[in-house]
């Protein structure tokens, strides 16, 4: 087992060099119409609402239901003011914090202690360690649609309902159980001589992990913590459930319930919210695409 | 997995002193996973108990409940719309999961071919996944919007169309609507996980079809699908299981309706538990929700021990 999987990553190399395979048999008008036509549907869908999010959000309020005058695709005089009302006089800047602190914190508390449990799942190896390897990857289907509610009792009960520390401690019920998941994959990969070579030499478990496994594993460790800071960023049922006052709101709750009013829908201030909220977590995701894609496929896989 | 038995006489003399406590492997190993084990169960398995117990109580906001036996479940049994939320929940996760395989199948097989700007593309195509789903979905909102929504102004300028189309307001259209924005959401994740896939699979194998005449069906279908079903199972039982128990789209768009077309289970625990405030019978929609869950998890066990045993592996 320990081979097989050390060498999949390997064994991969080639195949990558070799991409493309036999493509160049295809001709160009075919390429066109099996190949870049779909991939130009695709990225157009896929890509668009976000376009549209956009320019909503630099729109004047005239030309945004003005569909006659106006062409809808494009913005004529572009505007500042939804952003400028959103910034001065909304609590979003309170949100944009509230939902940095809950991320940075409930990732950071999930990081270090799935640092810990996967290195003795992986490589303590103590009695049981099987068994508590398949629970921690059957608690990581455990969705928070069927938590929310009892952990609102508890979060009642703890009184702590109504503050960060309620999301900071109930986000890593899905972000422990990934980062284990996740690091128990990495630390794998790690040859086991270097371990043995600290032993022999009179490590303990301590020093090796902290000097030996943990410095091999940062490119793991960002992936664990980019990936765990875009899920508690992206986290909205929790965070709906246990934050009624407003300036303890995170963003997506605090955009969904507090701009959007029942008589008159805002659109331009509510793409705003929309398109700052999110460029947190894709500028992370710009700097950091291969250690994004890596624990998203390295999730799947194992 | 090379369990190392270290020769006898490297062991302390004492086995209870703190030093040879700190070799035992499986006392440092419990230390270490402590902190997780822990949390876990105070965060995760006791309110997943405590969910179970609730489904048997009459709990309401602000008030404990008695234990009532099974009788928000017998309630359920005869509440249409609790059958109805079922039948959206099912609809929603085949029709989005369906979806998402074909198309995120395709997107992969396109982006596994040559192409310029790969990483380029491959970054690109997995932005709808990262940005929060709540936002993505106030956007979608708007693109849906009963007056102005650009979709239905295309059309009409098209000539396709004489009428804005009512997205959100008509039993299918929100149906069809709220699937369309999940598949957007999902696409991707299903499209990079198998495009990881797709890597692994040696191109000597197509090279070696080809020139025994195999049509570009016939590989996909002996070789391409054959390679990839394990980790189809996987990605497909992730995707279904965030389907199924999904809140935040819903949540968004539709708030359940129009005449609760679009409810789906999770959405209608949280309506009946936080602002209906029936704690017991949200936590019992809550907990029908397992056995399809159950059936989930097993079908992706599965498809983990095939993968093990195409690796050569035993365990």
């Amino acid at each position: 087992m320990t081979t097989t999987n050390e060498q999949l990553p390997l064994g991969r190399e080639p195949v990558v060099g070799d991409e493309g395979g036999m493509a160049y048999l295809e001709r160009l008008p075919r390429r066109i119409a099996v190949v870049y036509l779909p991939l130009a549907v695709f990225v157009f869908v896929l890509l668009f609402p976000f376009y549209w999010m956009a320019i909503t959000a630099v729109k004047p309020n005239a030309q945004l239901t003005d569909y006659t005058n106006y062409s809808p695709f494009w913005v004529v005089d572009p505007t500042l003011d939804h952003i400028r009302y959103l910034l001065f006089e909304t609590s979003y800047p309170g949100w944009l914090l509230n939902t940095m602190v809950v991320a940075v914190a409930s990732t950071f508390l999930s990081l270090v202690t799935s640092v810990f449990a996967a290195y003795a799942i992986e490589r303590l190896r103590f009695a049981g360690s099987r068994f508590v390897g398949l629970a921690i990857f059957l608690a990581y289907l455990v969705p928070p649609s069927i938590l929310f509610i009892p952990l609102a009792l508890m979060v009642f009960k703890f009184g702590i309902y109504d503050t960060k520390l309620a999301l900071i401690f109930t986000y890593p019920t899905f972000l422990v159980p990934f980062c284990t998941w996740l690091l128990m994959g990495y630390f794998r990969s790690i040859p086991f001589e270097l371990e043995e070579c600290a032993l022999i030499d009179g490590a303990s478990r301590w020093q090796i992990l902290l000097k030996v496994l943990l410095p091999l594993s940062v490119p793991g460790l960002i992936s664990a913590g980019i990936f765990a800071f875009t899920l508690s960023w992206n986290e909205f049922i929790y965070a709906l459930t246990f934050i009624a006052s407003s300036e303890n709101k995170t963003v997506p709750v605090g955009v969904l319930t507090e701009l959007v009013r029942s008589d008159v829908y805002e659109w331009g201030s509510l793409m705003a919210g929309a398109l700052i909220g999110s460029l947190p977590v894709v500028i992370l995701y710009s700097f950091f695409v291969e250690h994004y894609v890596s624990s998203m496929t390295g999730a799947v896989k194992e | 997995m090379s369990v190392r038995a270290e020769p006898a006489a490297m062991r302390p003399p004492s086995r209870w002193s703190l030093a040879a406590l700190a070799h035992d492997r499986n006392a440092v190993g419990l230390l270490f996973l402590l902190p997780a084990a822990a949390f876990l169960l105070v965060f995760l398995t006791y309110p997943l108990g405590l969910g179970v117990w609730l489904g048997f109580t009459d709990t309401r906001i602000g008030r404990a409940g008695v234990y009532v036996g099974l009788e928000n479940y017998e309630l359920l049994w005869d509440d249409s719309i609790f059958w109805l939320s079922v039948f959206n929940t099912i609809l929603y996760t085949t029709v989005a999961s369906l979806l998402k395989f074909g198309l995120g199948l395709w997107l992969a097989l396109l982006l596994n071919g040559r192409l310029p700007f790969k990483a380029f593309f491959r970054a690109i195509v997995l932005l709808p996944w990262v940005v929060p789903t709540v936002l993505s979905a106030i956007a979608f909102w708007w693109i849906y919007d009963a007056q102005f929504s650009i979709i239905s102004w295309a059309l009409m300028r098209l000539g396709i169309i004489d009428a804005p189309i009512n997205f959100l307001g008509d039993a299918t259209n929100a149906r069809a609507s709220v699937i369309a924005a999940n598949v957007w959401r999902g696409v991707p994740f299903v499209a990079i996980s198998l495009l990881a896939g797709l890597q692994t699979i040696p191109p000597s194998l197509h090279e070696a079809a080809t020139l025994d005449g195999a049509t570009p069906w016939q590989r996909f279908r002996h070789i391409t699908l054959p390679m990839l079903s394990p980790i189809i199972a996987v990605v497909m039982t992730f995707s279904v299981l965030f389907t199924f128990t999904d809140f935040q789209l819903i949540y968004v768009l539709t708030r359940g309706g129009p005449l609760n077309a679009t409810h789906l289970m999770a959405t209608l625990s949280f309506q009946r538990a936080i602002p209906g405030g029936q704690l017991g019978e949200g936590a019992a929609i809550a907990v029908a929700m397992i056995p399809f869950l159950l059936a989930a998890i097993l079908f992706s066990y599965f498809g983990l021990q095939r993968r093990r045993w195409q690796q050569g592996g035993q365990d």
